[in-house]
């Protein structure tokens, strides 16, 4: 077992190998484990914060949205609250005009319908009047012809308004 | 046929081989072997993979991906074991984790078929026992460089009574003093069990097929293949493993160091 022949026997191969042994691994360790593994931790752990801050502006940015979103929530409600509350008081306005017109247009019909009727009245009155004059004359006439007696216009006319008005 | 399955040698493949270039060092013969060729490819593959991850870019590509999952993977078990003091150990058990990590994984690359010889450079103890040992040699520096004598209350557990301790301490010093072999011997002795197993099982493929009986070679041949390629998906699983453990407990001991029990 040559391995273990070197360690035992005074093996020419003994010393080489602790020599290059050394010499190589002085040159790995200086070379590549000061030199160049230092140079690669640092790449990882700047990318490392580099991924903190990143996630740490996200999550800033996301609150901030998150702000803004909620002010545009309450600025919308209260606009609407505002066009809800100009809407209601039009409508109101608008009912009360409409009412006011109603109540002017009533009233002058209301006129009229007096108007009417008090002209109605009148006629009725004449003609009321003028059938009198006519009945008493008639009966008159009637009285005449029948009996042969004249009648006063006055008599038969406050006849004919007795018949007339019961 | 005998004759021919002795020529299968499952341990030729740990053999050191000089390739030249010889210097001495101090009264040793200092000579460049495919051991050291091994070594060095793991380091060029584990530069040029790093390289990749290099751009630096907020959004990672694939290959940048990959390598930061290494690298957090480490980051995060010192984190988790150790602390936010663990930061300043992940350099060195970055690089423990991934040099033993690509010389498993090289160690099984197929490169026999191209008549190259892959060899496993954790499967040397003194490879494995040299890295453990460093690993001891930190703990015990930083132990005593942050808590002075008093690192030595690490033998005595939280709690423990009175009467218990003189007992207690020398368990607790012994498996102390055993954890450099343990995490030496525990890489090797898998990277070596796994890579006897897979020869010895590619040996049997071969002599399967050159069987005088030739019908029942080749059941043997046949499910010894299929076997060796569960057993290559389970090596790949072992290296991954092992060299996690290996930054596991290192970590682990580290964490003992630095903030004792």
């Amino acid at each position: 077992m040559p391995q273990i022949a070197q360690l035992t026997a005074d093996n020419w191969y003994l010393a080489s190998q602790l020599f290059w042994l050394l010499v190589v691994f002085a040159g790995i360790y200086l070379v590549i484990g000061r030199g160049m593994l230092p140079k690669i931790e640092a790449t990882v752990d700047a990318r490392d914060r580099k991924v903190a801050d990143d996630l740490a502006a996200a999550k800033a940015a996301h609150a901030a949205a998150d702000g803004l979103e909620e002010s545009y929530r309450q600025q919308s409600d209260a606009s609407r609250v505002a066009a809800q509350k100009a809407v209601a008081e039009a409508k109101d306005k608008a009912a009360k005009d409409a009412e006011k017109r109603l109540a002017k247009v009533d009233a002058e019909l209301g006129d009229k319908l007096a108007a009417a009727e008090a002209d109605v009245a009148a006629a009725r009155k004449s003609a009321m009047a003028e059938i009198e004059s006519v009945a008493a004359e008639a009966a008159g006439d009637l009285v005449a012809k029948l009996s042969g007696v004249k009648v006063g216009a006055a008599d038969a006319k406050a006849a004919v308004k007795a018949v007339l008005h019961g | 046929m005998a004759a021919e399955s002795g020529k299968i040698d499952p341990m030729h493949q740990f053999e050191v081989t000089p390739l030249g270039g010889g210097f001495n060092l101090g009264g040793h013969d200092i000579l460049f072997t495919n051991s050291a060729l091994w070594m060095i490819v793991a380091a060029i593959a584990l530069g040029l993979f790093m390289w990749g991850g290099m751009r630096r870019q907020l959004v990672p590509g694939r290959w940048q991906a990959a390598v930061e999952g290494f690298t957090g993977f480490i980051s995060n078990m010192m984190m988790a074991n150790i602390g936010s003091e663990g930061r300043k150990y992940t350099p060195y058990v970055f690089s423990l984790f991934m040099f033993i990590l690509f010389c498993n994984l090289l160690g099984m690359l197929p490169l026999g078929v191209l008549g190259l010889h892959p060899f496993t450079v954790t499967s040397h103890i003194a490879i494995t026992g040299v890295l453990a040992l460093i690993s001891f040699a930190i703990v015990l520096v930083v132990g005593f460089w942050r808590h002075g004598l008093h690192f030595f209350s690490l033998f005595v557990p939280h709690g423990t009574p009175l009467p218990m301790i003189p007992i207690i301490a020398p368990i607790e010093f012994v498996s102390f003093m055993v954890r450099p072999f343990s995490l030496g011997l525990r890489l090797f002795v898998a990277m070596t069990a796994g890579h006897v197993l897979l020869k010895v099982l590619s040996g049997f493929v071969i002599n399967g097929f050159n069987a005088e009986t030739l019908w029942l070679g080749s059941i043997v041949s046949v499910l010894s293949f299929i076997l060796m390629i569960g057993i290559s998906a389970l090596e790949l699983l072992v290296a991954g493993i092992q060299a996690y453990v290996f930054a596991l407990l290192t970590s682990l001991y580290i964490n003992d160091a630095v903030n004792l029990h």
